[in-house]
């Protein structure tokens, strides 16, 4: 067991890309914790998808033995966790795990709302922050301006910030010499104590089941040992206990201060709450730590399989996937226009895609997706509260009172030349603006904006009306009132559910106007011609005409031609069950998406 | 057993592959070769016919068509061997029809009088256009003038004459075409071919097109109108079409071309042919091997087939409606009915009427004007729903 005084628990906080997996790795090679020719890039982001986009979906630790210049080595544990603002929540709580954070910022771009966001995370749950300034083997890096950039933005000293390359190695041991001279041990624990463990997070592992990230506040834990879990009540013989260095290491106990993991046979990780305390079945600890509300999905979608055949294979696919990500929640869906299917809540948009993804690429099933879509609140008008997810099963307006939309405040840093274009942007999507500040040549915008207008494509149009130079960061702040009016789309004079929308009465009319002449592009001509409609209830505010097919026939066909001009149509026939039928129209799969993107 | 072809007719198909030179639009199984072995082709061709006449003894021939590639290039003598060999293997009927596709040049023309001897009643010819900057420009080697006076030979040699026209082709206007197809009809005898210019693939135009060149080539709203014109000044002047392009007097329409139309059986011979034949009740698809050289030495060794396979009923079906919506009488139900019992779903013809894209009456069922100018849409509904 190590003392206390030699354990340094932290975690490193950056926007996207400025460096923290490339830190990570350089910390674990320079430690010898990973042999040499075992050693490839982004260590920690182990599943593909978290490899393939750069992103880290679940927390991961790892322990490098560090022998510091006093003399003395140092267990340090590093939890590295998601980065992206879906995970907002999850990283809060990982964070309690730890004393300290590294703040990594890219010295080429100084400070982006995710660096904000995630600092700020870091502040409130106490920590020490040791800022590094990265990639400064770049010529275009500028520390003294970020530095500047960090004392007036987020207001803590950086006059001794760490100058690192993490790519070529630079400064690599000064930041080792940081943490541990910076961060604090943990707060005192006492081994002889009842168990007292924190559940920081859990995930699936397809050979050896769930598997626990804990982090030891008092007692030991013991390969063995009964333990109970305080929430959940649940009971385990532990099979195994370990550290990550990063491969998964055995050991023999895990003591006050440390981070390690846990395998007790657990099914399902539905079956943990992340924040839980771990204690012995016979000896408990007397009181529980607080413990965390369990996230809640903000964005909702549907999802449906293209082939209709593949619905029950999608049932089991979502099942297990759900089994091992509690953060997503799902109920069957029926659809006129799309069939049999699920309603799914996610954290958020890139939640979705990665969740999507996996059912597409490891389970096979290709998926229809609909507009994602926000929690209204519905009150009747005793003030009686209903929350509606899918646009589709909006009531009848005379039985509503009013209704109210979750609202987020929105942090976007910009260059200065395109301020103008992203506070047009924001307006558009009804923005309150609430801050407007200038850091070392940048805008900082914050707005109050409503959630429905950003889950869908604000994050594309942003990063294509800055040309990238965007960042952008939100966090909820609560439901309020607007006029909202439930949108549908007549497709051939019957309403296509899927793309049933809610808008804001005043912009009813623009997007039923855009919707319209986007499904006019999208529907292939039919022999006969089909009206597109967008009304309010039986009111119609947008109209176009797709007219009929003129001419599609075959100038020539004689006698040589019989079977291939057959196996032609035949192939047409084969495209067209990609499409839904939907009444007598045909609907290509892309239009239920396509038709929402906003292009201006 | 069926001897459903009845119900079409018999008819023989010759191929004859080589041309003076490739258009840039055609995918017709066409070769550009210097000396051809006329006599070594013409005993060929015989042989493959007797082979055929052998399998289907007792049949009476309605048609000989003469198709390419370039048949004007024959000699005499040759079209000669190939009729000999048909007179000896079936009956004829009385009034035979007997087509030669032709090129309008003079040196083609100089043999028409020798066709006629050999038994040709027919001639095609591929006019296509009727200004020299269009023809230059899809690749023929005639002028509007030379084409003229290959005509008038032809008329003068020929009971019967037809002409092809492709238009719709680049920047092209309706205007254009009109002034253009009342100097044709003005020209005409007892049938024309209008086709539109179709962009296939593997042709040089094909490739130009995939390339992003060849512009202003009409959209489908242009084509529309081209096409409705057509069907208007032909009708007015008395050739209505019998069949998407195909237009007639009233009974002087191409009966070799019937015969598939009406899904008739036909023999097909020379590279590329295909053949549709009913050999003990059952109707058989025949596929000549396609390249010049190729075939001579399969027909020489034994047979000119590549492949030969047995169609089964709702294939036949799907091949009968696909030909048989073409032509202005439709297709029989009944007929349809015994080659895939229950194939036709009636809610599928309910549905295409109730937009105006098909007629029904209690035997029959065809595609109206507006469902003519769709066709593919409408045989795509139809055909059955594979898995
Ligand atoms: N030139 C240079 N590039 C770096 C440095 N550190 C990271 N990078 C590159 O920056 C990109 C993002 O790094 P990564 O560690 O994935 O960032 P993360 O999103 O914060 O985990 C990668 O292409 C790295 O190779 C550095 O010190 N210098
Ligand atoms: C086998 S070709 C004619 C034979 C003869 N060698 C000739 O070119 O006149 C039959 C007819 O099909 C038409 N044709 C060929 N290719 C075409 C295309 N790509 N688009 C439209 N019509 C075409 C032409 O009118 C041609 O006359
Ligand atoms: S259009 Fe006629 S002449 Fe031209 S290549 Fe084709 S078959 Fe030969
Ligand atoms: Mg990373």
């Amino acid at each position: 067991m190590t003392p206390l005084s030699r354990i340094r628990n932290f975690s490193i906080v950056a926007h996207i890309d400025h460096g923290k997996s490339t830190l990570a790795d350089r910390l674990i090679q320079l430690t010898g914790t990973v042999a040499e020719r075992d050693m490839k890039d982004q260590l920690l982001d182990a599943m593909d998808i978290e490899r393939e986009r750069g992103i880290t979906i679940k927390a991961n630790t790892v322990r490098i033995d560090y022998p510091a210049k006093d003399g003395n080595t140092y267990v340090l544990n590093l939890i590295d966790t998601p980065g992206h603002v879906d995970f907002a929540y999850e990283v809060a709580r990982s964070m309690q795990a730890v004393e300290g954070s590294l703040l990594v910022v890219d010295a080429t771009q100084g400070v982006e709302a995710q660096t904000l966001a995630n600092v700020y995370t870091a502040i409130d749950a106490d920590h020490e922050i040791v800022p590094v300034l990265n990639k400064v083997d770049l010529p275009a890096s500028d520390p003294d301006r970020v530095r500047e950039q960090i004392e007036d933005v987020i207001g803590i000293d950086a006059s001794e910030a760490c100058l690192i390359s993490a790519k070529t190695g630079v400064g690599i041991p000064d930041v080792l010499e940081a943490i541990v001279n910076k961060l604090p041990p943990p707060d005192e624990g006492d081994a002889d104590k009842p168990l007292k463990a924190m559940l920081v997070d859990s995930k699936y592992d397809q050979y050896l089941g769930v598997i626990v990230i804990v982090r030891v506040i008092d007692g030991t834990l013991k390969k063995g040992d009964r333990i109970r879990m305080m929430k959940t009540g649940g009971t385990y013989d532990v099979d195994d206990v370990g550290v990550y260095r990063p491969a998964m290491t055995a050991v023999e106990s895990l003591g006050p201060g440390e981070i390690g993991y846990l395998n007790a046979s657990i099914k399902q990780v539905r079956d943990t709450r992340v924040g839980d305390t771990i204690t012995h079945e016979k000896k408990p600890c007397e009181t529980a730590l607080p413990g965390f509300k369990p996230s809640v999905p903000v964005v909702f979608c549907g999802l449906f399989p293209v082939d209709a055949n593949d619905f029950e294979d999608m049932r089991d696919a979502i099942e297990k996937l759900a089994l091992n990500d509690a953060s997503f929640t799902y109920e069957m869906e029926t659809s006129a226009a799309l069939g049999f299917g699920f309603r799914c809540g996610f954290l958020g948009l890139l939640h979705l895609e990665v969740i999507r993804d996996r059912l597409e690429r490891e389970y096979g099933i290709e998926l229809i997706t609909t507009a994602p879509s926000v929690i209204y609140h519905l009150y009747t008008k005793d003030g009686e509260r209903r929350d509606l997810h899918n646009p589709a099963d909006m009531p009848d307006m005379t039985t509503v009172g009013h209704i109210e939309e979750p609202r987020i405040k929105a942090t976007i840093m910009v260059p200065d030349e395109y301020l103008g274009d992203v506070l047009k942007l924001c307006q558009e999507r009804r923005g309150l603006q609430m801050d407007l500040t200038y850091v070392g040549g940048r805008a900082m915008a914050v707005y109050d904006l409503p959630l429905n207008e950003v889950v869908f494509d604000f994050y594309d149009r942003l990063k294509s009306v800055t040309k990238g130079y965007a960042s952008f960061d939100y966090e909820m702040i609560g439901y309020r009132e607007d006029n909202l009016v439930k949108m549908s789309i007549l497709v051939n004079d019957e309403p296509v559910d899927a793309l049933a929308m809610m808008v804001h009465r005043d912009r009813a009319e623009m997007r039923g106007r855009a919707m319209c002449e986007k499904l006019k592009e999208l529907i292939p001509r039919h022999m006969f011609k089909i009206p597109i409609q967008a009304a309010i209830g039986a009111k119609v505010i947008a109209r176009e005409t797709l007219s009929a097919m003129r001419k599609d026939v075959t100038a020539k066909c004689y006698g040589g031609d019989a079977s291939r001009k057959k196996k032609l149509l035949e192939k047409q026939k084969a495209g067209k069950k990609k499409m839904r039928q939907f009444g007598k129209v045909e609907i290509p799969q892309e239009a239920f998406i396509s038709a929402l993107k906003m292009d201006s | 057993m069926s001897e459903d072809w009845r119900e079409g007719g018999f008819a023989l198909y010759v191929h004859w592959p080589f041309c003076e030179a490739k258009c840039p639009y055609c995918d017709f199984n066409s070769h550009v070769v210097a000396n051809v072995d006329q006599d070594r082709w013409a005993r060929a061709l015989a042989a493959e016919i007797a082979r055929s006449a052998a399998l289907t003894p007792g049949r009476v021939l309605k048609s000989i068509f003469f198709g390419g590639g370039t048949p004007s290039l024959m000699k005499p003598e040759t079209v000669e061997t190939v009729l000999r060999a048909a007179r000896d293997g079936w009956t004829w009927a009385n009034d035979i029809e007997i087509t030669l596709e032709a090129n309008p040049r003079s040196v083609e023309a100089a043999r028409f009088q020798g066709f006629a001897s050999a038994g040709v009643n027919r001639v095609s010819l591929g006019v296509q256009a009727l200004n020299d900057a269009d023809l230059r420009r899809l690749g023929r080697l005639h002028s509007a003038a030379e084409a003229q006076v290959a005509f008038d030979t032809a008329r003068d040699t020929f009971d019967r004459v037809s002409f092809d026209l492709i238009y719709a082709r680049q920047n092209q206007t309706l205007a254009d075409w009109e002034t253009e197809l009342r100097s044709a009809l003005a020209l005409a005898v007892d049938h024309m071919s209008l086709y539109q210019l179709t962009i296939e693939p593997g042709t040089a135009f094909g490739a130009r097109h995939a390339a992003g060149g060849l512009r202003g080539l009409p959209d489908e709203d242009l084509a529309a109108d081209m096409y409705e014109l057509t069907q208007a000044l032909c009708e007015a002047a008395g050739y209505p079409a019998y069949e998407v392009s195909n237009h007639a007097r009233p009974g002087a329409e191409s009966r070799h071309n019937l015969v598939y139309w009406h899904y008739g059986d036909y023999v097909g011979v020379g590279p590329g042919a295909h053949g549709r034949v009913t050999i003990d009740g059952r109707k058989h698809a025949t596929e000549d091997w396609t390249a010049p050289g190729k075939w001579l030495e399969a027909a020489e060794a034994g047979s000119g087939h590549r492949s030969v396979a047995e169609l089964d009923g709702p294939t036949q079906a799907g091949e009968y409606m696909l030909m048989g919506l073409r032509v202005c009488e439709g297709v029989d139900i009944d007929r349809l009915e015994r080659m895939a019992p229950g194939g036709i779903a009636q809610e599928k013809l309910a549905a295409l009427q109730d937009i105006g894209v098909l007629w029904k009456e209690s035997t029959r069922f065809g595609v109206t004007a507006r469902g003519r100018m769709v066709l593919n849409a409408v045989v795509t509904e139809l055909l059955p729903d594979q898995d």
